[in-house]
């Protein structure tokens, strides 16, 4: 199936979930959906008979500091049968939460503890929303571009930034764990 | 059956420093306790080819009957606590050879996770740079290690010695080592 | 995970005490930093709670902070045994930001390259996994023929393991003279060695009741659960990127796509030692049909270094373009890309973002190992603690990809 064929397909068959004017990826089609919709629409695309996107490859959390909203959740789905991609992106703001596909796919678990882990993202639903990389105590979520690279300064690395400078953001930008 | 003994010619003299180095030095069994690509490199050595069991290196799996710890490969925050908790259910007399630059100093990975080389954590006698180390490197780390077993005082006697702490004693290659040792 | 003090019943009216069990991370067997919670009910799995991160180094937000170049090291250093494969997935991505295709032997090379990393890597995993099951001659064996690959890559790369022989636009140089006879006598040798490999493992007694019929998968949950590589086709999926979506020049290439039906760690093992022949057979068709002579990179003056090294000590253009590309990178126009591989794990994806300039706004990387990973705590339920041994090596984690 041509990526244009699917496209048109998405649209005319899933037209209420999607948003328009957002498929603006050039490597294969690119959807838009509310973040409320996406265990639903993951659902629907996966039991469709025609296209049968029965395999999950990824899940991905981005953080867009400082536009508005702040995260996308990026969700690469692929049909094994129909060997054809999509990609939905999912458009969240720093405090909302989004369901989780595990009930969907059970490979979602992981992919979804690590963008809460990397991100802070909360996936409503999930089973078992913990972090994956990290210690439980750690703070903060590293991957955030308002998280310095080197982390915060401690006994094992001390390049990282001086532990003051932590207060001051949280102050600035109301930036808690 | 006689033996002829000549007990002339099989009669030296020695200190019993040289004598437990000696020992100690030709049966390094360390710790089979791979994290990362050094631990790959790590097994290439112990395997058919380099056969490190030549030089009396056979590797063991358990801490308590290991007396080297090969750190091979990046020690993280969280798994630093695992490092020292290996290190201290060691017996004495033991070494730590660090493999490969994460180990050393993290190398690339100077990130909010990586412990910045297991100096901070550990005592380290020798360091194996590279990113991995060839097979060869880790052999020369050994052999330099059983040199420095060789010029140091007997571990065993030291290590009776409750003022002396095991690193601050002479012949260490490494200063920092010996400065963490006494802290 | 609380530790459980319930007394259980047995069938004949025991009573047995379930306990927390630890394995890992220090764990000869488990492959890395792999660390294991069980709830043990005498010798079998009640529970299982999986805990990975010992070996998180922040590789995507370190790369990040990297220009397009500099990140190809630390792919290198993703899935450590086959490390042209993970290159091959990343340089194939910022390509296609890029839109340029890389010169025809340049992807010979990669696919060859990345075919010879593919057996390194199912060499050391088919070794190791019967060694975990007490048969300590196999990892030799492995090991031995493995570092026939390190001497091949040290002769093309300089490096035996971490190579970064790709680049944008093609490989870092032209394999050296001597080079493709060498891979050749390699196959010729390899070829052999398989059947004593086989013969060594397959017909004992002991390993086949070790593997068969445990960890077995269904295919439906095999993708419920997202397994892809070996793991995938040994449940009967008939799924191999490299001919359903080819990329570079795997549609030329003729090859078996080797599916197995039960779905059990002897079957994941088996595949591996299968893909291993039908690997040999791709590098030997990549030999045949590798043009003799041409480019290894694209001539972009903007995004690779020159072909020939001697026109920097020439010409000043292309010493101030050596630096700039040294020293700032290249800018990759504004975008996003998926391109994934079939690594020798499974799906290696590379998702990079870009915003415009020389590095990368946001780069995710889809481990396949990461992934495969996480259906051991269903497959260990309900099995004998000495089987998850088994299951563990046949699902064949890097721990340094399932962490990054």
């Amino acid at each position: 199936m041509p990526d244009s064929t699917l496209l048109a397909t998405l649209k005319t068959d899933y037209g209420k979930y999607i948003i328009d004017g957002t498929d603006t990826s050039d490597d294969f089609p690119c959807v838009e959906v509310e973040p409320h919709n996406i265990a639903a629409f993951c659902s629907e695309l996966k039991h469709d008979t025609n296209l049968q996107f029965n395999f999950l490859s990824d899940i991905c959390g981005i953080d867009y500091l400082p536009q508005i909203p702040r995260f996308v959740v990026v969700y690469h789905l692929y049909s094994i049968t129909n060997k054809i991609r999509v990609r939905i992106k999912c458009k969240l703001a720093e405090d909302a939460e989004i369901p989780s596909v595990t009930s969907v796919w059970k490979t979602a678990n992981w992919h979804e503890r690590e963008a809460f882990d990397m991100y802070g993202i909360v996936f409503t639903e999930h089973p078992d929303l913990r972090r994956i990389y990290m210690w439980d105590e750690f703070e903060g979520y590293p991957q955030r571009k308002d998280f310095p690279l080197r982390g915060y300064c401690d006994e094992y690395n001390p390049f990282g930034d001086p532990p003051e400078s932590r207060q001051e953001k949280e102050q600035d930008q109301g930036w808690s764990h | 059956m006689s033996v002829e003994r000549d007990s002339t010619s099989n009669v030296f003299f020695t200190n019993l420093d040289k004598v437990l180095n000696w020992g100690q030095r030709s049966a390094l069994w360390p710790e089979t306790f791979g994290i990362a690509c050094c631990a790959i490199e790590m097994i290439a050595t112990g395997c058919s080819r380099y056969d490190l069991d030549r030089f009396g290196v056979v590797f063991r799996p358990s801490p308590r009957q290991s007396d080297v710890m090969v750190i091979a490969g990046t020690v993280t925050k969280k798994f630093a606590p695992v490092v020292k908790l290996l290190y201290d259910q060691m017996p004495e007399p033991r070494w730590v050879i660090a493999m490969g630059s994460c180990a050393i100093s993290g190398g690339v990975y100077n990130t909010y996770s990586v412990v910045q080389g297991s100096e901070l954590l550990v005592p380290v006698d020798i360091c194996v740079p590279g990113c991995p180390p060839r097979p060869d490197a880790l052999i020369q780390g050994f052999l330099m290690l059983q040199e420095k077993i060789k010029n140091s005082p007997s571990n065993i006697i030291k290590a009776r010695n409750i003022d002396t702490p095991p690193h601050a004693a002479s012949g260490n290659v490494n200063p920092a080592a010996a400065n963490r040792g006494s802290e | 995970m609380s530790e459980m003090v319930n007394l259980n019943e047995g069938q004949h009216g025991e009573k047995t005490k379930e306990v927390l069990l630890n394995l890992g991370p220090q764990h000869p067997s488990t492959h890395g930093v792999l660390r294991m919670l069980m709830q043990m009910d005498g010798e079998k799995i009640s529970s299982m709670d999986v805990i990975i991160g010992y070996l998180h180094r922040g590789t995507e937000k370190l790369a990040e902070s990297f220009t397009y170049t500099q990140i190809i090291p630390l792919t290198d250093r993703l899935d450590y045994l086959c490390q042209p494969s993970n290159n091959l997935a990343y340089v194939l991505t910022v390509e296609k930001l890029l839109n340029i295709e890389a010169p025809e032997r340049a992807q010979y090379i990669r696919v060859m390259m990345a075919e010879l990393s593919r057996i390194s890597g199912h060499m050391l995993i088919s070794g190791a996994l019967p060694m975990d099951l007490g048969a300590m001659t196999t990892l030799l064996y492995a090991m031995r023929d493995r570092e026939m690959i390190m001497d091949l890559m040290e002769m093309a790369t300089g490096a035996r393991m971490h190579s970064s022989y790709c680049r944008v636009g093609g490989v870092r140089e032209d394999i050296p003279e001597g080079f493709t006879e060498r891979v050749q006598e390699f196959c010729h040798i390899f070829r052999e060695r398989m059947s004593d490999y086989e013969a060594l493992v397959s017909g004992n007694r002991i390993f086949l009741k070790r593997t068969q019929g445990i960890g077995a998968i269904s295919a439906e949950d095999a993708i419920d659960w997202g397994l892809s590589g070996p793991c995938l086709r040994a449940s009967g999926v008939d799924w191999d990127m490299r001919r359903d979506n080819p990329y570079e020049i795997y549609d030329r290439l003729k090859f078996d796509v080797i599916v197995r039906e039960n779905g059990d760690c002897y079957d994941r093992w088996k595949c591996r030692m299968e893909e291993m022949r039908v690997s040999v057979d791709i590098i030997e068709q990549c030999l045949a049909q590798m043009p003799t002579d041409g480019p290894t990179i694209i001539d972009n003056p903007l995004i690779a270094f020159p072909g020939d090294k001697q026109k920097v000590q020439s010409s000043m253009e292309s010493l101030i373009q050596q630096f700039q590309l040294s020293a700032y990178g290249f800018k990759v126009p504004a975008g996003e890309a998926y391109v994934s591989i079939e690594a020798p794990k499974g799906e290696l994806g590379f998702y990079i973002l870009s915003d415009g300039s020389e590095k990368p706004f946001r780069v995710k990387i889809r481990a396949p190992s990461f992934v495969n990973l996480q259906v051991l705590e269903v497959l260990a339920k309900h099995t004998y603690l000495a089987d998850v041994i088994a299951i563990i090596g046949s699902l064949d984690p890097v721990m340094k990809e399932v962490d990054k």
